[in-house]
């Protein structure tokens, strides 16, 4: 277990007990692998550091509030005749003025906490540094990762080394990562709280997310954002290693046969769960702007900008396929709603993709070909 | 029969609709069943239904509507807790390749149907049932601005609960967590009955929220006793009027984006489409900004509740009563402005994210003087621990924990490490248990000896009370830890084995909850049987301040035979202080409004519609609104709507209460 | 509320039970209720022009509101619900003077503009669709239809409202249920009134301006 980033010291106006008690929780918080008080990347780090300091700046109030509500309780009780008792006394400027001045005071410190905090750690803003003293220079480009959530993997393509993996994430430690990120179908949230916070993945949408680790090692992510059946297994590991490695690792995927054009996307993209990690040594380099534009699918024209009037987010016509509302059904396409524990025959995504019915699926295994490396290897 | 005849008459109906292939259901349904029978038939063969027909369904009495409501509130707690023991046991075995005893399409309507019924059906109608039965006491009025509107809302309530409940064995429920957030519910992810039964069950239960909203606003604002001012009500009702403003601000704003949801799926409109120019942000804006305000609504009568109990049971003036009014105020408007506190992860820039940050914070100032009000009213009191006062102690207690790590979600960049984890789960059933069902069953110990004439049994009360909250801290700590080792929400099962401890920690405290629920219902029931003992002849059996306590218990269907006039803000308080006189003469009829069947027939031709569209069975939907329409028209031809209780009765009413406050030595 | 003069705290014999109390008139809130629940309304309107605010331009490659908007159909119709809320003032001028024939003969009136006004909508919408610009087609023509059709169908329920009410009149005349529910439905008739004008500019006028 590594220490965690104590905040500076607490100001001297905290009482004794406030902050022994703080730190106490804190400690004791530490003594299981709390990552997110704990984590490997400086963004990371910065974030718990803020926790901590807005913990602290409540427990100035919190904690005489409930020691004063005990003692309130104990010394006013109805048996304790000896305590004053002042049936009509129910105002008091000077205490007014205390109990809404004190918590306004906190809340302006921690609201310019907040503002300073939320403008610095914002995920769209490329790292400043990489660890405390560590300025990123203008020639320390951060590697490009782009992102796409499927049901119920990950995607992850590294557009400069031409490579592609499923549900494995491979960073160079120390050098900032920026994910650009879309979704095939619904939203979920690219999560790995060693590295940075959350951000969500929206179909046709980009977002983005800056990120670092200065550690090695293997580390936990996942989809924080329900998407469905397969939600709970959409994990992945993300391997931080050397630039070295990072390199070797990227060669060993590149000689993959596996190509990731336009066919296998759409194979890909049906939903599916507990997907091992798989590599793809080429990719089709338009996949990903495709994919936010919603035009994979072939004979599906990428239609954007087609608006007259400004941009608008997603200006798409709708597209072949997609459900119609039921009221303008016939009866004969209104469907059924069996209870999804009815027994049914083979899983329907294999030979209908894209059908509705195929999110009931709960368990199907892509046929496992070369898997990344990098799990053995890291 | 052809297939498209049969779609045309059963719609997307059919056997295998139901769940016979799911033992936990089948399981289930023989149980409600068999209970159910046994129900009826006791009902039958004690000849309850005329009395239960006349006396409390076609009740327009807002005492009866309200204890309605927290009967409701009462049985949707046992499904809603049912489905939190399910969940709490799948996760406490789901390790390691294990996959629970849950499949993702049944456990992922649990956590759904988790979540909407307890916000939706036990919190909701607990709250309205506590404003119905106590705010039209408290300001001395005879009965609400709209009686009939009253007994209609209730029923539009339980029908959205029976649609809800009917999903259990009928097809299934949405799938979707508690707010349907799109693009996952429309047609084209969700494109069974879930939704739909979501959708349905929450426009029908929120056209009864909005029309109770309405009623109790017009009551206070129209009905209040002579001399009461606006400063002069009842924290209570103040914290009522607010969260009424607030239900009518708020609940059109979740009818419209419902509509556009089902306009989408109903239609094919491309509100929160993925292509056709729809955007899914717009919906989780749009239900964000009726779902902040939401949780104000639900707060906002538990601080009442506590307000009026700390007073009460300290034995001193409300302190600061003021300022608490205008943190009631201040917390409405403020209510408005943080919906985006929800969602700082979806890619706003960062001043947005931080000026909803601070609004968030700001938030936590009315608040924090609320709790430092209600200490320094313990502060030189005279405290009676009875059951109310602990509940109000714990929730102090337990509160500024919630608030607390409420402002920890609030810093965005926090947000960013806690959003949609097991942290925020835990914060958010920290403030809704430990502020809004302590509160109401702070308000149940209090007013249940106003609603039935005897105390509810301190000992069962007691076991109930430490269940609760040793229960909630044993099952929420472990969440709140689970949140920052980075567990999110709404998981079925994991892979690594050391959080299990924390997760079957987390079942032991909901055990312990449950031992809480039991213990109170054991509670009722020995109050029941031990009535004579618990019996309160006074009407005034805490030593109360506000006019509830100035008639007899339960009060008469009319109140108040004279309506009391009010000169300090503890009315009934300086009535005793002062010695005032209870008249015991000159007693006159009372204008009274009459009971009506309309709106129990309105409430269940609406589910009938709900039911039709959610089975696409558009001939039943069609001929139950016209069915709707007709009765609805029909009964605005009846004029002769109201009748006089006679001056005898009157009369006769009163001097039971005489003698029996005579015989109290009162 | 009260008919009663209010005793100054501290004085010699406070009162504190009213003896001589008035009944309250039956309904004596309604107009307040009304208005509340007028004002909820208000707030679901709210939401769908703050939806056809936002989709207002995603035509998603389809037909644009310069393309679809006739004006003067619109105007037409627009005058004629404003010439059903001024009948509507009419009958409530009668009513207020009890007669109860000439209240009769203005809601028919009302009624018939209103029918217009509905007829006229309903025309467009069909042409629309017949267009291949029906609520499928875009966001835009969505929020169209939902904004716009949200509106007819309070109509719709005004004249549902309005016919039964005239039989209510003719049967028991001009009681004070009557009078209360002739002046609910004002209150309703010139909401939907203003309503109207907020779509006509929002929707049509700014529409061909776009």
């Amino acid at each position: 277990m590594i220490s965690l980033p104590s905040p500076s010291p607490a100001p001297r106006v905290a009482p004794v007990s406030a902050r022994l008690l703080a730190l106490g929780a804190l400690a004791l918080l530490g003594g299981c692998d709390t990552v997110v008080m704990n984590p490997a990347g400086d963004v990371a780090v910065q974030q718990s550091s803020l926790i901590i300091w807005s913990v602290v700046l409540m427990l100035l109030i919190i904690l005489p509030v409930m020691a004063l509500t005990v003692v309130f309780a104990w010394r006013y009780r109805e048996t304790n005749t000896e305590a004053t008792y002042e049936p009509d006394w129910d105002h008091s400027t000077g205490l007014e003025l205390v109990i809404w001045s004190a918590p306004l005071l906190i809340i302006i410190a921690l609201g310019a906490l907040t503002w300073v905090a939320t403008h610095t750690l914002d995920p769209y803003r490329p790292l400043a540094r990489t660890a405390p003293g560590k300025v990123v220079t203008a020639t320390d480009r951060p590697l490009e990762v782009q992102v796409i959530s499927l049901d119920w993997k990950w995607l992850f393509i590294y557009p400069e080394q031409g490579i592609a993996t499923v549900n494995e994430l491979v960073v160079p430690v120390n050098r900032p990562v920026k994910f650009t990120m879309t979704s095939s179908s619904v939203m979920n949230a690219l999560w790995v709280p060693a590295m940075a916070g959350m951000v969500y993945t929206m179909p046709g949408m980009e977002t983005v997310l800056h990120g670092v680790l200065n550690r090695t090692g293997k580390f936990a992510g996942r989809s924080a954002n329900y998407s469905g059946a397969g939600f709970s297994h959409m994990t992945f590991w993300t391997h931080s290693v050397s630039p070295a490695r990072f390199e070797q690792w990227a060669a060993g995927v590149k000689r993959n046969r596996w190509r990731l054009d336009t066919a296998t996307y759409v194979k890909l993209e049906q939903p599916t769960e507990k997907v091992p990690p798989l590599g793809f040594g080429s990719v089709d380099p338009t996949l990903f702007r495709r994919v936010v534009a919603i035009c994979v699918k072939p004979g599906t024209n990428c239609m954007e900008g087609m608006s007259h009037a400004g941009p608008a987010v997603n200006d798409r016509a709708p597209r072949e396929g997609e459900a119609k509302g039921a009221l303008t059904r016939e009866p004969s396409e209104k469907g059924e709603s069996p209870h999804l524990s009815a027994p049914r025959g083979q899983a329907p995504g294999q030979n209908d993709p894209g059908a509705g019915s195929n999110r009931n699926m709960t368990e199907l295994h892509l046929p496992a070909p070369l898997r990344a490396r990098a799990s053995k290897e890291a | 029969m052809s297939d498209d005849l049969t779609k045309t008459i059963f719609g997307r109906l059919s056997i295998e609709s139901f769940p016979i292939h799911e033992p936990i259901l089948v399981g289930t349904f023989a149980m409600v069943a068999l209970g159910g029978v046994a129900l009826l038939g006791a009902l039958t063969y004690f000849r309850l239904w005329g009395y239960l027909w006349k006396e409390w369904f076609t009740s327009v009495d807002h005492k009866k509507i309200g204890i309605m409501y927290i009967v409701l509130a009462l049985v949707m707690l046992l499904r809603g807790f049912a489905d939190a023991l399910m969940m709490r046991a799948q996760q406490a075995i789901a390790f390691g390749g294990n996959e629970g005893f849950l499949p993702a399409h049944h456990y992922d309507q649990v956590f759904t149907a988790h979540g909407v019924i307890m916000i939706f059906f036990v919190a909701m109608p607990f709250v309205t049932g506590l404003m119905n039965f106590v705010v039209p006491l408290q300001i001395g009025a005879r009965d609400v601005s709209f009686p009939f509107l009253n007994n209609f809302s209730f029923w539009m309530t339980v029908s959205g609960a029976v649609i809800v409940m009917m999903s259990l064995f009928v097809g299934e429920f949405a799938r979707t967590g508690w707010l349907a957030m799109a693009p996952l519910s429309g047609i084209d992810y969700s494109p069974d009955v879930g939704v739909d039964y979501y959708v349905w069950a929450l426009q029908i239960a929120g056209v009864g929220t909005l029309l109770s909203g309405v009623n109790l606003l017009a009551t206070i604002i129209k009905m209040r006793a002579p001399g009461m001012g606006l400063m002069q009500m009842p924290i209570f009702t103040w914290s009522a009027l607010v969260t009424n403003v607030l239900i009518v601000a708020a609940f059109p704003v979740l009818t419209a984006v419902l509509a556009m949801l089902s306009l989408d799926r109903y239609v094919g409109t491309n509100f929160f489409t993925n292509t056709g120019g729809g955007n899914p942000m717009m919906y989780t804006n749009m239900i964000w900004i009726w779902g902040h305000p939401e949780v104000y609504i639900l707060i906002l009568p538990a601080f009442g509740v506590f307000s009026e109990v700390v007073s009460t049971f300290s034995g001193k003036r409300l302190f600061g009563y003021t300022s608490m009014v205008y943190a009631l105020i201040v917390i409405c408007i403020l209510s408005y402005l943080v919906w985006l506190h929800h969602f700082f992860t979806m890619g706003s820039g960062a001043s947005v994210n931080s000026f909803f940050g601070i609004t968030t914070m700001i938030i936590s100032i009315p608040t924090g003087a609320k709790i430092f009000n209600w200490m320094f009213t313990m502060y030189r009191g005279r405290i009676r621990f009875e059951l109310p006062m602990m509940w109000a102690v714990a929730f102090m207690l337990t509160f500024v924990v919630g608030g607390m790590t409420g402002v920890m979600l609030a810093v965005p960049p926090a947000d960013f490490q806690f959003h949609n984890s097991l942290f925020l789960v835990a914060h958010f059933h920290n403030v809704i248990i430990g502020g809004v069902l302590f509160g109401m069953f702070a308000g149940v110990n209090y007013w249940w000896p106003k609603a039935f004439g005897f105390k509810l049994d301190k000992f069962w009360g007691t076991v109930s009370f430490w269940c609760w909250v040793v229960g909630f801290w044993v099952a929420f700590t472990p969440l709140y830890v689970l949140g920052l080792m980075g567990v999110t929400r709404r998981l079925r099962a994991f892979d690594d084995p050391s959080l299990q401890i924390w997760f079957v920690i987390a079942a032991v405290g909901a055990l312990i909850i449950a031992a809480g629920i039991g213990a109170m219902l054991m509670q009722f029931y020995v109050s029941i049987r031990d009535r004579e003992k618990l019996r309160d002849t006074t009407g005034d059996p805490w030593n109360g301040r506000t006019l509830e306590w100035a008639t007899s218990s339960p009060p008469p269907a009319y109140n108040f035979a004279f309506s009391p006039v009010i000169h300090d803000l503890d009315a009934w308080h300086d009535m005793k202080q002062r010695k005032a006189e209870r008249p015991t003469e000159g007693f006159r009829a009372i204008h009274m409004p009459k009971n009506t069947g309309a709106g129990i027939i309105l409430a269940g031709l609406s589910t009938v519609v709900g039911v039709a569209m959610i089975w696409y069975i558009w001939w039943l939907a069609a001929l139950g609104f016209v069915a709707l329409l007709a009765v609805a028209i029909g009964h605005t031809f009846n004029y002769d709507r109201d009748f006089h209780i006679p001056a005898e009765d009157v009369v006769k009413n009163e001097d039971v209460r005489t003698r029996a406050l005579q015989s109290a030595g009162i | 509320m009260s008919t009663l003069t209010q005793t100054p705290p501290g004085a010699e014999n406070p009162v504190f039970y009213d003896l001589d109390e008035h009944e309250h008139p039956p309904g004596h809130s309604t107009m307040l209720g009304f208005w509340l629940y007028l004002m909820s309304d208000c707030l679901i309107f709210a939401m769908l022009f703050a939806a056809y605010g936002v989709y207002g331009g995603s035509y998603a490659g389809g037909p644009t509101a310069r393309e679809l908007f006739e004006l003067p159909l619109v105007a037409v119709n627009t005058t004629m619900l404003l010439l059903s809320s001024i009948t509507y003032g009419f009958a409530m001028i009668s009513a207020d003077e009890r007669k109860q024939g000439a209240v009769l003969g203005w809601l028919a009136v009302t009624a018939l503009f209103g029918a217009a006004f509905l007829a006229i909508e309903l025309y467009e919408f069909s042409n629309l669709i017949h267009e291949g610009a029906g609520p499928q087609r875009s966001a835009f023509l969505s929020s169209f239809f939902t904004l716009v059709g949200t509106h007819g169908l309070h109509v719709t329920f005004g004249l549902v409202w309005l016919g039964t009410l005239m039989v209510q009149v003719s049967r028991r005349g001009l009681v004070d249920a009557n009078l209360r529910r002739l002046q609910c439905l004002s209150l309703f008739w010139h909401f939907l009134d203003v309503i109207w004008i907020g779509v006509f500019t929002f929707v049509y006028l700014l529409g061909v301006l776009r």
